[in-house]
């Protein structure tokens, strides 16, 4: 009976007193150990290149711009946010008469980047984003286009793909071989 | 006016610091808790975030002072006032230098103690007239244990009395002189710390006003500067706790010569106030009827036993 109070007793104190000693010391020795805080403002934080922020249009490396107004951006963006209009050149290229994107309702989500056919929507590592009005979020294709290739350095969709423009012929694209005649049994 | 006991220019120099120390400890407070927790803490307003007060105090003023409809008005009103006034007249009989101090009263431990019962009244006056749930639950928790850590908060304190035979402290500074009262007095000393948190209701025991499970507790309805006068009282008790430690069991002003006694105050309680945070820093909340066993089924035997020892030894000699 005896025996058991006093082993309750040094339990008790052991508990009470010298556990709490121990939690004390290890948050004091905190006080040496440097902060994690990074401070933003004044110290920018590393940006990763994949990062998915500020949403820009790229141009090809001749300077046109890549976006060809095929509208797959626009389906595939989850809220809704990308508006556009096809237009079309004298040349026979596609663009985009406007290009808007509502950066009040982007989630950031990249699908447009993984959408497009033509390298032309790109996600950026820039986040300051942030306005003091809402209509300001609205950003239209003079704000969207940048004067660079974004992260395909020596993409030029016109160059590779099929389509027929003035000064570039059926079959004249880079790897791509002459039409057949389908009336032709001729080898 | 000289600087002497009781002088007009004393009185109005200790009542402008000890505020102003309390309002400073927002700010200490803060930063001393982010350094722990391997942050930074408040460091924008002015050299090191030093201004940080002031840009609190700018707030709290120009803040919505708000009575809600529902509640008792006069004792809302009063009721953090109460806890600025008592605490500050506990530090009348407070000590800080030889020559600093209010009034040397015969019986400033029991001043002090009785000082420390009226500020009950107002953490149960600010939730009973609140009308709200949560500020019921806190101001029963809050009386509850004020009462019961107010007893043992006085026994713990009474070895100290019997070792320097005065309830004054200035006599009770002046016993420590050949050796500060922590060393035959330790168990006093540690009850009387567990008791100052649990008095100041300072994290872990907050109890009465633990957010994570009644809001804010008894001042949930308060803002503006009345929540401010909850909130710096807070600091102010914190503030008497550590420099009646420092007073009571480590010898006051006492100290090597080449620094002045007021600043030896200083210092030692300054290291309190530190400690008191580094509590918060470090532990947790217990459950309220944990609180209470351990008070009166732990604390309370255990500071009766420290006084009867010292009263043996005391007769023995």
């Amino acid at each position: 009976m005896q025996k058991a109070w006093i082993e309750k007793m040094y339990s008790l104190i052991k508990d009470t007193l010298l556990s709490q000693v121990v939690t004390l010391w290890g948050v004091f020795k905190k006080l040496f150990v440097e902060a994690d805080t990074v401070e933003y403002p004044d110290q920018q934080p590393y940006m990763f290149p994949r990062w998915r922020g500020r949403i820009i249009l790229s141009r090809d490396p001749d300077g046109e711009e890549r976006c060809v107004a095929c509208n797959l951006c626009a389906v595939a963006c989850p809220v809704d946010c990308i508006a556009l209009q096809k237009g079309e050149m004298e040349d026979g290229r596609w663009y985009p008469e406007f290009f808007r994107i509502n950066f009040s309702r982007c989630i950031m989500c990249g699908f447009c980047e993984e959408a497009c056919p033509t390298n032309a929507i790109q996600l950026t590592p820039d986040f300051e984003m942030a306005e003091y009005v809402r209509q300001d979020m609205v950003w239209e294709k003079e704000d969207l286009l940048i004067s660079g290739c974004g992260k395909y350095h020596d993409y030029n969709f016109y160059r590779v793909a099929g389509k027929q423009i003035s000064g570039k012929d059926k079959g004249e694209a880079l790897n791509e071989a002459k039409p057949v005649n389908v009336r032709s049994l001729m080898p | 006016m000289a600087l002497e006991v009781g002088s007009g220019l004393t009185i109005g120099l200790i009542l402008g610091t000890v505020i102003v120390v309390a309002a400073m400890l927002i700010w200490v407070e803060r930063r001393l808790l982010s350094f722990w927790q391997e942050r930074l803490g408040p460091n924008r307003v002015g050299p090191f975030g030093l201004l940080q007060v002031v840009a609190d105090m700018i707030k709290i003023f120009t803040k919505e002072d708000w009575v809600p409809p529902f509640a008792d008005r006069v004792s809302f009103v009063i009721a953090p006032a109460i806890i600025m006034t008592v605490i500050l007249l506990s530090f009348a009989v407070i000590p800080f230098a030889p020559s600093i101090g209010v009034i040397d009263s015969n019986i400033g431990v029991l001043f002090i103690l009785a000082m420390a019962s009226l500020g009950a009244y107002s953490v149960m006056l600010g939730g009973l007239s609140s009308d709200n749930k949560y500020a019921l639950l806190g101001s029963l928790r809050a009386a509850a244990q004020m009462v019961s850590y107010e007893v043992f908060m006085g026994i713990s304190l009474l070895g100290v009395v019997a070792l320097s035979g005065s309830f004054n402290l200035r006599t009770i500074v002046e016993a420590q002189e050949g050796m500060w009262f922590v060393v035959p007095q330790f168990v006093g000393f540690v009850i009387f710390l567990i008791a100052g948190v649990a008095e100041s209701h300072r994290l872990p025991f907050d109890i009465p006003e633990a957010e994570q499970e009644i809001c804010a507790g008894y001042h949930t309805e308060y803002s503006g500067m009345k929540f401010g006068m909850f909130f710096v009282g807070e600091y102010l008790g914190l503030v008497l706790v550590s420099s009646l430690i420092t007073v009571l069991f480590f010898g006051g002003w006492m100290g090597p010569g080449f620094l002045p006694p007021i600043v030896w105050f200083a210092l030692k309680s300054g290291v309190f106030i530190a400690f008191f945070i580094l509590l918060r820093a470090a532990i947790p909340r217990p459950r309220y009827d944990q609180l209470m066993s351990y008070g009166w089924l732990f604390l309370l035997p255990l500071s009766l036993i420290n006084l009867l020892v010292t009263g043996a030894v005391i007769l023995s000699n």
